[in-house]
């Protein structure tokens, strides 16, 4: 069970106010928390829980829910051999959370990717340029209400298109 | 009897047509150019077991040295820059030969990111269907710009300012 997991009882100690939802599924630990304190939970993770490797950042598209987006954080803790998901809920309205990149160097690209796909403004990252699509794009293409065949084709009906 | 003939028996009359034609279509030399799967094939195309080097097809690592470019696979609209530039980059005269779905379509990518068919941006001699082709396919495709190249009717003289290209339809 998830409660008996050493990060959860640690972060619900530490964190308590933050924590939305903590889920387990097939062994895959996920704690959902608010954006707020993202880099110090994320900082404490690191520092006191060993989750040294950040594996993936991404995220995903609920859209019609509110808060909207979560933004997934995946990272693995090499001493421990012991994974984690942290996911943060971010709304439609003010779509930006704290950057993690001066915890792990690794969330530079992962966070540029996310800003790049689904619009989400990574505040205090050193370069957030696009990094997929052109610099000239416009839009975000992994939002679920962006048109799957671009904003200036018609739309695909089957065989009546 | 008043005409020399310095060069004796080693003489042959032929339209300059044919002579050119049969010099570029012997010739092609394609861009090592590409994008996706499809550029398997072509190299597989290129290798010893299909040989394209027996039709004089070998492929150049410089557009300079280029005359024909096979889009060899998905053009992504990021791609489709770089895809222009070496095309202009190499000399006329110049032929394009749109290898698979992709290439000729989109294919199954239809979506925001992919070009919907290479001839939005270049103009295509010959489509080759498949996804991705067999090397059989390609050479097939490559036969029949060769045998295109064969129908140009003053090409060549047009572009050094004799009288007019003709265009049959193909």
């Amino acid at each position: 069970m998830a409660d008996n997991n050493r990060a959860v009882i640690k972060l619900k100690e530490r964190f308590a106010a933050d924590i939305v939802d903590v889920k387990e599924f097939r062994g895959e630990v996920t704690v959902t928390v608010k954006k707020e304190n993202i880099v110090a939970i994320c900082n404490y993770l690191k520092a006191e829980l060993a989750y040294n490797l950040l594996t993936d950042v991404t995220a995903v598209d609920y859209l019609g829910q509110e808060p909207r987006f979560l933004v997934v954080y995946n990272m693995y803790s090499i001493a421990n051999k012991d994974r984690l998901r942290v996911k943060a809920q971010v709304c439609e309205s003010a779509p930006e959370i704290d950057s993690v990149v001066g915890l792990w160097s690794s969330a530079d690209w992962l966070e540029r990717e996310v800003v790049d796909l689904f619009g989400i403004t990574f505040k205090n990252h050193p370069d957030l340029r696009r990094i997929l699509m052109t610099e000239d794009w416009v839009g975000y293409p992994l939002r679920k209400d962006y048109p799957l065949q671009g904003p200036d084709r018609e739309p695909y009906k089957g065989r009546l298109s | 009897m008043g005409v020399d003939n310095p060069l004796g028996d080693n003489i042959i009359t032929a339209s300059l047509d044919g002579l050119v034609n049969w010099a570029r279509k012997s010739s092609i030399w394609p861009m090592t150019f590409g994008l996706a799967c499809c550029a398997i094939e072509m190299m597989a195309t290129g290798a010893s077991t299909h040989d394209l080097d027996r039709f004089g097809i070998i492929f150049r690592a410089s557009p300079r040295q280029s005359d024909c470019i096979i889009i060899a696979g998905t053009v992504t609209k990021k791609m489709l820059p770089v895809i222009k530039t070496v095309y202009e980059q190499m000399p006329e005269p110049k032929w394009v030969v749109a290898m698979g779905a992709c290439a000729c379509s989109g294919g199954i990518f239809d979506t925001y990111s992919v070009v919907q068919g290479i001839d939005e941006a270049l103009p295509v001699d010959v489509y080759i269907p498949g996804c991705p082709p067999r090397p059989e396919a390609l050479l097939y495709g490559l036969i029949k710009l060769q045998e295109k190249i064969g129908r140009e009717r003053n090409s060549f003289g047009s572009t050094i300012g004799l009288g007019e290209r003709f265009d049959s339809a193909a």
